[in-house]
């Protein structure tokens, strides 16, 4: 895409209401055994050259369990590529990014990119459990400035179809 | 020269160079993390002479040239030391985010020479050797020995003061952050030798796998003109570079340094 069609892509979102939203849906598979936690899980954008470009979401223990005085934010280092890409760079909780675990099953949640410059970009989503396993998934896509083609990955263990859209408008 | 004149050769040489790469087993400290998260975090920390990497199988290294340099130039106290029969260990607090430096230098002196024409040997520190070495005497050789064994922990965000060097001895000094190894990522080390570049360095870096793999990673670097070594760990785990450097050899005296430093790589 040439400079011109971007910045006309760009005074477009401008006039309307900012950038649009997107929806990250990740599906957290449940797993049989006989102990059994959510697990952490991160998702985030980059470049095809691995240079790190946003958070869009992190779910861990944020609040302390009953009886313990710290969060988890002790074992987000266990999500061990997103914590050397940007995790430990980051005040935590962060806003718009930080939320509780979830339970097994398809979460949707609104991800705020900001207003990102067209061009290829790649999903990556990681998740790591207590006495279970890691799984780090990477989907490229492209990103036109109102569409997104790709960006969709499914996962083996610990994470099921990860896949990120334009929100519709109502 | 006889089998056991060779023999007898042989020991007093394992004798005169007991942390020489020639003989010795390799040293090393282990941190049962290196990447840590949380607003505080402790670590425990193991220190052996053995030949396989990381493996508990010969002797403790001892700790009493044990310093920890913390983010800010802060100094933190190691805690629970111990020593056993195959290894020292320490625990350590993390109270501050950034990187701490985990060191043990030892340096000693070992000299030999001839008085009434009987053999006489001396080993300790290089300032105490004035005391019990006679300058000038006959036959007089001394061999100088340093060496120093590291590791890296960070707890949150990277920093790196504690990369500076020391200034002292042989030191292999991290370009590419410690915490920052990633398997198939290129990363660089800067080997000094008193504080300065030091080209032409032999650093051979090996994989500790444990006594279940056949044939751990082992490869040998030269360090180039500008002193630097570039490398690329093959997978995740831990790793123990050394470097040594130095003239010392059986019947001549000299010198000789050598550095360890044990990292952690990560999957991508």
């Amino acid at each position: 895409m040439n400079s011109r069609w971007a910045a006309l892509a760009a005074a477009g979102f401008l006039q309307t209401a900012g950038p649009p939203r997107w929806q990250a849906a990740v599906e957290i598979p449940r797993v049989e055994v006989a102990e059994y936690h959510r697990p952490y899980v991160a998702l985030w954008l980059e470049k095809p050259d691995g240079t790190f470009v946003a958070n869009l979401a992190v779910w861990y223990d944020i609040r302390p369990k009953k009886g313990q005085g710290e969060d988890g934010s002790t074992w987000l280092k266990d999500l061990r590529s997103w914590w050397r890409k940007s995790g430990r760079e980051l005040a935590l909780p962060a806003d718009g990014i930080s939320g509780p675990t979830r339970a097994p099953g398809r979460h949707t949640a609104p991800v705020s990119p900001g207003a990102l410059p067209p061009g290829e970009y790649v999903l990556v989503a990681e998740a790591a459990r207590e006495l279970g396993g890691r799984e780090v998934l990477r989907a490229p896509l492209r990103w036109d400035g109102r569409q997104i083609e790709g960006g969709r990955a499914q996962g083996k263990t610990e994470l099921g179809v990860v896949e990120i859209s334009v929100m519709k408008d109502k | 020269m006889t089998f056991t004149q060779k023999f007898t050769l042989f020991l007093a040489a394992a004798a005169l160079f007991p942390l020489s790469p020639l003989w010795a087993h390799r040293m090393w400290i282990l941190p049962s993390s290196t990447v840590l998260s949380g607003s505080e975090a402790w670590i425990t920390v193991d220190a052996a002479v053995s030949n396989t990497l990381f493996v508990f199988e010969h002797r403790p290294l001892r700790l009493e040239g044990l310093s920890i340099l913390g983010p800010g130039g802060s100094r933190p106290a190691p805690q629970n030391l111990h020593t056993g029969q195959f290894r020292s260990s320490f625990d350590l607090k993390l109270n501050t985010p950034g990187t701490y430096r985990i060191s043990l230098a030892d340096s000693s002196v070992m000299a030999s020479w001839k008085e009434n024409g009987e053999v006489k040997r001396w080993r300790g520190s290089p300032d105490q050797m004035a005391a019990h070495v006679p300058a000038g005497a006959p036959e007089l050789q001394i061999t100088r020995m340093s060496s120093r064994v590291e590791t890296y922990v960070t707890l949150g965000k990277p920093s790196r003061e504690a990369l500076a060097p020391a200034g002292a001895g042989l030191e292999i000094i991290p370009v590419t952050h410690p915490t920052d190894l990633a398997a198939g990522e290129e990363a660089v080390f800067a080997l000094l030798m008193e504080g300065k570049p030091a080209a032409g360095i032999e650093l051979t870096a090996v994989q500790g796998a444990g006594r279940h793999v056949d044939k751990p990673f082992e490869q040998k670097f030269s360090s180039g003109p500008d002193g630097r070594v570039r490398l690329s760990f093959p997978a995740p785990g831990y790793y123990w570079l050394q470097a040594a450097a130095g003239d010392a050899a059986p019947g001549r005296g000299g010198s000789r340094a050598t550095c360890v430093l044990v990292l952690e790589v990560l999957p991508q």
